[in-house]
């Protein structure tokens, strides 16, 4: 096959186009150029979009001797990734951009424009397995659970996932993909993970938005409309967020405090107890399937975060004016569910589908309300 | 001793950016390279060293129609650019504090872009982008009408020789005639025209010229500028003050014999390589616009002269731009098919951006990013000029697809 590598700098991605070169395959590396002025992004070793990164992609490419260009997808990058980040965010959701740009950019307009030029596959370093089923190809998750990003891929359809190759899909753990890139000599092989949003330069996703959004003071109040303090511009919170409300004084009862929503018309924060998090319905828009979508509810496991665990739901799909959606009955109630957020829907390791929460609500009344325990994970994206 | 130059695999078309190291270049620098001698040293090592500079230093005079003692040896074009740059506004500034303003055409490397908007945020200066018609050659009317805005505060006017992009020749003797007529001394970047048009530093008139060696068949990293002695001009590196006290460092005697080996033979050749070069250039053209009828011949007609006789374009230059198509894509099936081509402008990180030089000459940016420049040089055959036109329509084809693609709507809500 003819496979375009994409590459971004770092240690996954160069494994991964050094094993699409050993299984024969003809590999060219591309850089995705993701931003015209690229000091904006991250520099140094934690980011995968730099001019250095570009320059670590470059040299790996030398060493496994493949051709390698950078692809200029500031433009398209700018107006699907950031945009909808900033919409998002703007209507007070909590947006996963690396899933937008696994649906827009990788598997769209890499892969759209690699296709054109004649490539047959695109191979990126992500941690998930595609396995060839009886109906097609499968999304499964990877063997490594702290690095699995099947989550995160699940967006993409499946005339898609038929031009993907994930060739890290086996790996176990990162240390043997990092054994590999020093067996071959890469010198990314030591180069720390990324973990921030590569557009957010300096990991702070606030500022980033008051530069984009503008400032926008308004109220924090409780659950009876209490004023308890200000902020900065509701959008830049995020539902079950517990650090940074900067209240002033603490709870009538001591317990701490959560945002339980965000009213961006109203441009208002409300604060609340833990209980208040608690949800065991979901519905979600935008929903895409790898597998029949299933008109009945349906036995499955969903994850809504990045890193988050699976637990037992049911789903079925449905229609939000004719667009795909989907709906779930959560099989044990979770906390601090954000618009915005993606949930994907499993069973066993391999994914069914997604979707992007829409709202999230408690029915049974009985629903763990009392536990005291804290919400898993305050923010919502990987 | 025999060395061999080793040739580029395919058909390699990129002799703009860099040309292969003639045998006698190659030759001169080994030969040099295997000499211990710093040509500031008083030994007799020393000694050998220095003469090895100064007798390519009067080669380098000689063949550029200047005096030796205007040879300012460095380490290639961009250095000379930014020495004449920088130095002759600091140079002519120290003589008065009025001359702030700089001119230089819209169509200027980055090497003589890029100091000249370092000094605007840097030390002041007020940067004039001279007009350009849409051939690339510069608006003498628009010279003359700056020129005429308080003259005494410009500094310099830099207007290069010919092209890197698009080949265009410019008007230097016009230029200089301006700019003398208002006491205001111009720089010429000559890299792409010596060799390929009859380039004379005194018979110009500028005031200083930048040439390097790795465009003509010597290597990289050693050029010169030609400065008068006259011209005001600051050191923009210190040090040891090798050349003239404004240029220092370590004189590399093996890169500058070997790159007046190379310079002569370009110069003493030129006629005969101008015709091949043009022989080979109208072939291409011709083969490019029967491959892909709508590729559009960016800069002068092939068979354009200046109102003196001489080329308007370069001969070993040819630049389309593919309607559709984006550059990179180009140059990728291109590189595929073993032809080595160039979007001709300058890269971030790899990445084309849209041509300064044909968005000053008019061209959209969507044109812009279908752009391709094929340059010449002695290695360079008909076979190669052949193997470009075969893989062309299916390359422009692809590309355009690929093209298509990229600004096809997205699918999926961005709400």
């Amino acid at each position: 096959m003819r496979v375009l590598a994409a590459m971004s700098g770092g240690v996954d991605s160069a494994v991964a186009a050094a094993l699409a070169v050993e299984a024969g395959h003809e590999v060219v590396g591309v850089h995705m150029a993701l931003s015209r002025n690229r000091d904006q992004f991250r520099t140094g070793s934690r980011g995968c979009c730099s001019i250095e990164d570009a320059g670590d992609a470059r040299r790996a490419a030398d060493v496994l001797g493949i051709p390698y260009y950078v692809w200029d997808l500031s433009e398209t990058f700018e107006e699907t990734v950031v945009a909808d980040f900033l919409s998002e965010y703007s209507a007070g959701r909590t947006p996963n951009p690396c899933v937008r740009c696994n649906e827009h950019i990788k598997f769209t307009a890499l892969l759209d424009k690699a296709t054109a030029l004649g490539f047959d596959a695109v191979a990126t370093g992500h941690y998930a397995r595609i396995e060839h089923g009886p109906d097609g190809p499968e999304l499964h998750r990877s063997p490594n659970d702290a690095k699995d990003q099947s989550y995160v891929l699940a967006v993409m359809g499946p005339d898609r996932l038929a031009r993907s190759v994930f060739p890290l899909g086996h790996f176990a753990s990162k240390d043997e993909v990092r054994a590999e890139a020093e067996r071959r000599g890469l010198s990314v092989s030591a180069k720390p993970d990324s973990y921030d949003i590569c557009f957010v330069a300096d990991g702070d996703t606030s500022g980033f938005l008051r530069d984009r959004l503008g400032e926008q003071p308004g109220d924090v109040v409780d659950t009876d409309g209490t004023v308890v303090g200000e902020h900065r511009g509701a959008y830049a919170y995020t539902i079950g967020q517990r650090k940074g409300l900067g209240l002033g004084r603490p709870a009538a009862d001591g317990k701490p405090r959560y945002v339980v929503d965000v009213d961006t018309t109203s441009n208002t924060v409300v604060v609340g107890p833990s209980e208040l998090l608690t949800v065991d319905r979901i519905d979600a828009a935008r929903a895409t399937w790898l597998v029949p979508a299933p008109s009945e509810w349906t036995d499955v496991t969903v994850q809504v975060r990045a890193h988050g665990r699976a637990v037992p739901a049911q789903v079925r799909a449905t229609s939000d004016d004719g667009d795909p959606a989907l709906e779930v009955r959560l099989g044990e109630p979770l906390r601090g569910i954000a618009s915005g957020q993606s949930i994907v829907v499993y069973r066993g390791t391999q994914v069914l589908g997604q979707g992007t929460v829409a709202g999230a609500r408690r029915e049974r009344a009985s629903a763990a309300a009392t536990s005291s325990a804290e919400p898993t994970a305050a923010a919502a994206r990987a | 001793m025999t060395v061999t130059v080793p040739q580029a695999p395919g058909a390699y078309l990129d002799h703009a950016a860099t040309t292969p190291m003639s045998s006698a270049a190659l030759e001169a620098y080994v030969a040099e390279a295997s000499r211990t001698g710093n040509a500031s040293s008083l030994h007799s090592a020393g000694r050998a060293a220095r003469r090895t500079v100064e007798e390519s230093r009067e080669t380098v005079a000689a063949a550029l129609d200047a005096r030796p003692s205007e040879v300012i040896f460095t380490g290639g074009g961009t250095e000379s650019d930014n020495l004449a740059v920088k130095g002759i506004f600091w140079g002519r500034r120290s003589q008065d504090s009025r001359r702030r303003r700089v001119l230089i055409s819209a169509v200027e490397h980055h090497a003589v872009l890029d100091p000249a908007f370092w000094l605007a945020g840097h030390a002041g200066a007020e940067i004039t982008l001279l007009d350009v018609d849409d051939t690339g050659r510069i608006d003498l009317d628009a010279l003359k009408a700056e020129l005429a805005v308080g003259p005494e505060e410009i500094a310099l006017v830099s207007v290069m020789w010919a092209n890197n992009e698009v080949g265009t020749v410019q008007p230097i003797r016009d230029v200089v005639r301006l700019a003398h007529a208002q006491g205001i001394p111009v720089h010429t970047d000559a890299i792409q025209a010596v060799g390929q048009v009859e380039v004379g530093f005194a018979a110009s008139g500028v005031d200083a010229l930048t040439v390097t060696g790795h465009k003509l068949g010597g290597p990289v990293g050693v050029g010169a500028l030609l400065a008068r002695r006259d011209l005001p001009l600051e050191a923009v590196s210190h040090g040891g003050g090798q050349e003239r006290g404004v240029r220092s460092g370590t004189l590399d005697g093996a890169a500058i014999r070997s790159f007046a080996v190379a310079l002569h033979d370009a110069v003493t050749r030129r006629a005969e390589r101008a015709a091949r070069f043009a022989g080979l250039r109208d072939a291409l053209v011709e083969g490019v616009r029967a491959a892909v009828p709508d590729a559009v011949l960016r800069g002068p007609d092939p068979a354009a002269v200046t109102p003196s006789g001489a080329p308007a374009r370069l001969p070993a230059n040819a630049h389309f731009t593919f309607p559709g198509a984006e550059g990179d894509s180009l140059l990728y099936l291109l590189d595929s098919a073993g032809v080595h081509a160039s979007t001709g402008s300058a890269c971030q990180a790899g990445v084309p951006q849209p041509s300064h030089v044909l968005l000053a000459m008019g061209v959209d940016e969507a044109d812009a990013r279908g752009a391709l420049r094929f340059s010449l040089g002695d290695t360079s055959t008909r076979a190669d000029v052949d193997r470009l036109c075969e893989a062309l329509p299916g390359v422009a084809d692809r590309a355009r697809a690929a093209g298509l693609v990229s600004t096809r709507p997205l699918t999926g809500g961005t709400a």
